[in-house]
């Protein structure tokens, strides 16, 4: 059976912890001079994005090498699609060269799932639309866990996401996964950036919350929602829901600062997150491999399902 | 002591007890000090996650033996991301390597609780040569089942154990039980 991961939703909670345990081991993996591993020897990965990443997609190609899959690079812009041939056509296409998963990146929501319906191949969602962006959730939710050292779980933790929630696939993944270890999520946001259904704790204003987070996470705020009128002006925005020195004095010193990236200094962060005490942004990006080598190694290295009981055939089944 | 035609209960039959098992770690302590003239130059890396708890073990007992020397160095490696059956069947990485030591021109004793195949020793072999490159590999196990699939041969047995294929050993402190 061909396994995906599309969502944290459809990881579940068991999943979501299996993935974290497997991402101790590629964390281990990376600190070795040599961090490489023959785990995925002769496995393809192919990276598929129609939008625009950096980090995500060097970040998937880099994990995808560090267990020695290959990879494929499939640009849209140079690609048959420009020429008229439908995405189905595609990705059979490339499906047909023989590669084993396919990592997507789409603008509309729900892409990943259609890829699935089109190959037998493993489907990995880096990002649709605004509906989901799993590895993100995984990285966040591996950063805190390793940060905290509470591999356990994150009962009773309290996490502020500031922001443009109603547009981010991370807000969704990030909050989903937060929620399924324990942690209490606050949405820190403009009412005209909230999702219209939801039922989350909702704060406007960030002084409203400060004083009593763990977790400080700001989302990038997209110059776009300027000119739909969803917030008046970035000064405005910054004043009631940016990290600014003011509220950088007020942040405890445990708290930790994290950041899906791309930033935009003097908007979302009006400090250097550098001299913040708590900042794990960076180690947002490095774990980032971390979590993704855990990914592609569930997904392609492991021959069944979630199987959580001792395999090696020197031991007995407990 | 061990004819398999007692076998068939679900709870297993005891083939060595706890004293036994006392006794086999103490005799492979002492064999891995003569065999390298001490321990200053010797690591235990227990493979995870069985040999973890019989590296430990055969450490103290090493201490106990040898007083005057600096404890031995004990470290465990994971071997579950260069095994040669990945995606033929379930792997779920034990706990994560802890070789925070550098292996270079030092003799590794990899240390299991069962040897079967050799397919995991074999994994754990390439495993240690990307954290470096030892003078010398040894291999320790507390049974030695038989069965090998690759030319791999222990240095230090607890108990050479024939079993049929379809059997399953299990080694703890409270004994070694076949099932």
């Amino acid at each position: 059976m061909t396994r995906s991961l599309l969502s944290i939703a459809e990881l579940g909670e068991r999943g979501l912890r299996r993935l974290l345990d497997i991402s101790d081991h590629m964390a281990e993996v990376n600190r070795r001079p040599n961090p490489k591993v023959p785990a995925l020897r002769g496995k393809t990965v192919c990276n598929v994005f129609f939008e625009d990443s950096t980090r995500t997609r060097l970040s998937f190609e880099t994990a995808a090498k560090r267990l020695s899959a290959d990879t494929m690079n499939f640009a849209v812009s140079q690609s048959s699609l420009s020429k008229g041939e439908s995405l189905r056509d595609t990705i059979e296409t490339i499906a047909a060269m023989g590669v084993d998963a396919f990592v997507i990146r789409h603008k509309s929501s729900g892409a990943p799932w259609q890829l699935g319906e089109w190959t037998n191949a493993s489907v990995i969602n880096a990002g649709d639309g605004w509906h989901a962006h799993p590895t993100q959730a995984l990285l966040d939710m591996y950063t805190v866990r390793t940060a905290l050292n509470r591999p356990a779980g994150l009962d009773g933790l309290r996490v502020a996401m500031v922001g443009d929630i109603k547009h981010s696939r991370v807000a969704r993944s990030t909050t989903e996964a937060f929620k399924l270890l324990g942690a209490d999520v606050t949405w820190v946001s403009p009412r005209t950036l909230l999702p219209p259904a939801h039922d989350e704790h909702v704060a406007t204003n960030l002084d409203d919350v400060i004083d009593d987070i763990d977790v400080l996470y700001l989302l990038r705020m997209q110059n776009e929602r300027m000119s739909e009128a969803l917030v008046p002006n970035l000064r405005e925005y910054t004043a009631r829901f940016g990290l600014t020195p003011a509220r950088a004095k007020r942040l405890g010193q445990h708290v930790l600062v994290m950041h899906p990236g791309p930033m935009n200094r003097g908007v979302e962060m009006a400090v250097d997150p550098g001299e913040l005490p708590g900042n794990v942004i960076n180690q947002q990006v490095t774990n980032g491999i971390n979590v993704r080598m855990a990914v592609l190694f569930d997904l392609l290295g492991s021959g069944a399902e979630q199987s959580l009981a001792a395999t090696s055939e020197t031991r007995s089944p407990e | 002591m061990n004819t398999p035609a007692e076998t068939g209960k679900q709870v297993g039959k005891q083939i060595l007890g706890p004293d036994d098992v006392r006794r086999a770690i103490t005799r492979m302590a002492h064999e891995i000090i003569e065999r390298n003239r001490g321990t200053a130059d010797v690591a235990l890396v227990g493979i995870q996650t069985g040999g973890v708890w019989v590296a430990e073990a055969l450490a103290a007992e090493i201490d106990r033996i040898d007083v005057e020397a600096d404890p031995v160095v004990v470290g465990s490696v994971d071997a579950s991301l260069y095994r040669d059956d990945i995606g033929l069947r379930p792997v779920s990485p034990g706990s994560v390597s802890d070789l925070t030591f550098t292996v270079d021109g030092i003799t590794v004793v990899l240390v299991d609780d069962v040897l079967y195949t050799g397919r995991t020793v074999r994994a754990a072999l390439d495993a240690i040569g990307d954290y470096g490159r030892p003078e010398a590999v040894q291999l320790a196990a507390i049974v030695d089942r038989g069965h090998r699939e690759l030319p791999i041969r222990p240095d230090f047995v607890g108990k050479n154990l024939p079993t049929s294929a379809d059997e399953n050993v299990s080694v703890t402190t409270d004994g070694v039980t076949i099932s």
